[in-house]
């Protein structure tokens, strides 16, 4: 490993946090904002409302690592998938992308399947969820110093 | 110029309370020596508001005046409670938020309920309703039906109520960005029934500055919607004397993250702030303020609850008479629906939810509520089926039937530490007042993110103590289960997404369309002139079923659309 890979391995992971639908619940992500900033990440809020056209734009530009999808409102199926779509349509797989909020059992394994990992419910510790981004970060990191061989 | 209103009462507050010399000698001489002796180290206890609590109260504790603070029921300040005979003379409504799938599941479900027993009805819409977008918007895909019930046009209030008379049950409706819209369907509604819009009653929430604080659903530029809030507001002071036309929210506030300080001093700085829309409309505060409702979240920690809602009524009392000359008792009168907490329950061991809601539910009904929604035990996984909101109903009636807590008006009035609590939490509530005048006002604040960022600050530090085992949740951070099976719940298929859109076609074709064009267009020059009350031109789009998207649209044309200050 060179010195410059070096460098950027040291860059703090950058997350975009975002509510892909209509879902005005922000309780939830305000906290894993400060959580993540308190962890060291440099953290990016998507704002009210995004479409998951907007998420997956913001994503790009901002050159994340990781995209944390958050819903309380019941449509994680239709608009979490949304996002992948369009994630897979642009060709991008150098962004991991986690999940969380009412998440019935039921869904976790289609979410999964997707591509959406984590999934994380009501209840679980920020350390968990923060362990979890910080492995997929790592993931992906290790992909990009792969793809840049 | 700052209004030395609030120092001036901060002020009279802190000069009421006493040194408690007695305590102290106990404290010293018994207290202290006992806990050397087991062993016990002191540790500091907090509630919600992170006050200090201490371990005895007595009469010491009570505030100079105490008597005068307390008053009688039905009487100035209103401590004790806004009816002589509070639940006696009347029970609170139970009054159960529903909604879900298409119109006619919720019309079940509004019948099963009324057959249990439920006295009042209230609706919960969806996601594309509360944000004013119809069900085939592409925005509004997986989320039809699934939050709430969804209402596109005048014809899906209509399945809603079919078979429900109007003029025998109130309702109460939570919808605020696009309030306007579903109080002009509601009018029409009855109007379509031949009922005198003089006979009905209900609710409607239309508290759009806690959207901006804390439920984040709106349309426009708080400006904007504020103007309509007007226009809700003397269209029915004049024309529908029985509604509420606003019910201002604490609820979403407290779930939002505040403390119950936090909730109680935005909410009633919210409803200052629509006192004065009222004021500057030229309407009298006495014409007017009767019938501004109000809504409070009851959480977990009972006493300090119980403390919350009278101090409510007593600083409403006070400011309405002292600050606004108001001369009507009425208009002094904060009367309140309280709804059980949605974030104290747990998605982990769902039925211990039961025993929390019935303990909030306690302190609601100790509290002296006009109304109470309680929650079903699985509200932390799905919206309830039918099995749950029948336990969460018979929890009411468990409580008014059996229990005889209703029995004795503020049966809990006159305990030291109550009554303590209840001022402190007074006080607290004007340092905040004194405080958002200093930012230039509610609204300001709100614009600048002063209030989000307070509660944000108290959510993260209620995290960070539930992490660390300072706070317990059971079953959650202790007593930890594993190996949980998952409990049945209501599952809204995609099926009522394709009906309602069908439906919607369907009364797109039906209806007259030059009709509904030219009433928008009717609605769009009277929005240009911000003297034009909206509601006339509103009531006259939803009677030729305009969708709720096609009227906000002429909202969006004209006023714009509103990005949230950063919080972070």
């Amino acid at each position: 490993m060179n010195g410059k890979n070096r460098k950027y391995i040291e860059k703090p992971i950058k997350i975009l946090l975002a509510k892909p639908a209509i879902d005005g619940h922000d309780r939830g992500i305000f906290v894993l904002a400060r959580a993540f900033r308190d962890a060291g990440m440099e953290v990016i809020y998507a704002g009210l409302l995004p479409t998951p056209e907007e998420v997956v734009e913001t994503a790009v530009n901002e050159d994340v690592d990781v995209i944390a999808l958050s819903l309380l409102n019941g449509a994680h199926m239709t608009a979490f998938k949304n996002v992948m779509n369009i994630l897979n349509k642009r060709g991008i797989k150098d962004i991991a992308v986690v999940g969380g909020g009412i998440i019935p059992d039921r869904d976790k394994p289609k979410l999964e399947k997707m591509g959406i990992t984590g999934n994380f419910g009501p209840g679980t510790k920020l350390s968990t969820i923060i362990e979890h981004v910080k492995k997929r970060a790592g993931e992906i990191r290790k992909l990009r110093e792969n793809e840049y061989k | 110029m700052v209004d030395s209103f609030w120092e001036a009462k901060i002020n009279e507050m802190e000069k009421s309370f006493k040194k408690n010399t007695d305590y102290e000698r106990w404290k010293k001489d018994t207290l202290s020596e006992w806990n050397k002796k087991t062993g016990y180290t002191e540790k500091e206890y907090t509630n919600s508001s992170y006050m200090k609590i201490k371990e005895l109260y007595t009469k010491e504790d009570l505030p100079k005046d105490f008597d005068k603070e307390l008053g009688y029921p039905g009487e100035y300040p209103y401590t004790r409670g806004v009816y002589p005979n509070m639940h006696r003379g009347r029970l609170w409504t139970m009054r159960m938020f529903s909604g879900f799938g298409t119109p006619d599941d919720t019309n079940k479900r509004l019948k099963y309920l009324i057959k249990n027993g439920e006295t009042g009805l209230s609706i919960a819409f969806d996601m594309p309703t509360l944000y004013g977008y119809d069900c085939d918007n592409n925005r509004s895909a997986g989320e039809v039906g699934k939050c709430g019930v969804n209402v596109s046009s005048l014809y899906d209030m209509e399945r809603i109520f079919d078979g429900i008379d109007l003029s025998k049950i109130s309702t109460s409706m939570t919808i605020n960005a696009p309030a306007a819209i579903l109080t002009a369907m509601y009018f029409v509604l009855a109007e379509k029934k031949n009922i005198d819009l003089k006979k009905i009653s209900g609710t409607v929430q239309a508290d759009i500055l806690k959207e901006y604080i804390a439920q984040k659903e709106w349309m426009y530029p708080p400006e904007a919607h504020l103007r309509l809030i007007r226009d809700m507001l003397t269209y029915s002071t004049e024309n529908v004397p029985k509604w509420n036309y606003i019910s201002v929210s604490g609820y979403h506030i407290r779930e939002a993250g505040s403390s119950a300080v936090q909730e109680l001093a935005f909410t009633l700085a919210d409803g200052f702030y629509y006192i004065d829309i009222g004021i500057d409309a030229g309407l009298k505060v006495d014409d007017f303020a009767p019938r501004m409702s109000f809504f409070f979240n009851s959480s977990i920690n009972f006493f300090e609850e119980i403390a919350k809602f009278r101090a409510a009524r007593r600083i409403w009392a006070t400011v309405l008479k002292e600050k606004y000359g108001a001369k009507n008792p009425r208009s002094m009168q904060l009367k309140f629906h309280t709804q059980t907490s949605g974030y104290t329950l747990t998605w982990q061991q769902p039925l211990n939810n039961i025993i929390r809601t019935t303990i909030e539910a306690m302190a609601a009904v100790f509290g002296g509520t006009q109304s109470l929604h309680t929650n079903s035990y699985d509200e932390a996984w799905a919206l309830p089926t039918d099995e749950a909101v029948k336990v969460a109903l018979r929890t009411q009636q468990i409580i008014a039937e059996e229990s005889g807590i209703g029995d004795v008006i503020d049966s809990l009035g006159g305990s030291y530490y109550l009554e303590r609590l209840t001022s402190e939490i007074e006080e607290e509530a004007y340092k905040y007042f004194s405080e958002i005048e200093k930012l230039g006002g509610i609204l300001n604040a709100v614009k600048k993110g002063y209030i989000q960022k307070e509660i944000a600050e108290t959510s993260y530090k209620k995290q960070l103590r539930i992490e660390n085992m300072e706070d317990i949740i059971v079953g959650v951070n202790k007593y930890i289960e594993k190996d949980e099976k998952p409990i049945n719940i209501l599952k809204i298929e995609d099926i009522a997404e394709h009906n309602q859109i069908r439906k919607l076609k369907e009364i797109k074709n039906k209806r007259d369309a030059k009709k509904v064009r030219e009433s928008l267009d009717r609605l769009r020059i009277a929005m240009e002139d911000e003297n034009i009350n909206l509601m006339p031109y509103i009531m006259d789009c939803v009677r030729n079923y305009a969708t709720i998207e096609e009227i906000s649209n002429v909202g969006r044309e004209i006023f714009g659309e509103w990005k949230e200050s950063k919080i972070y």
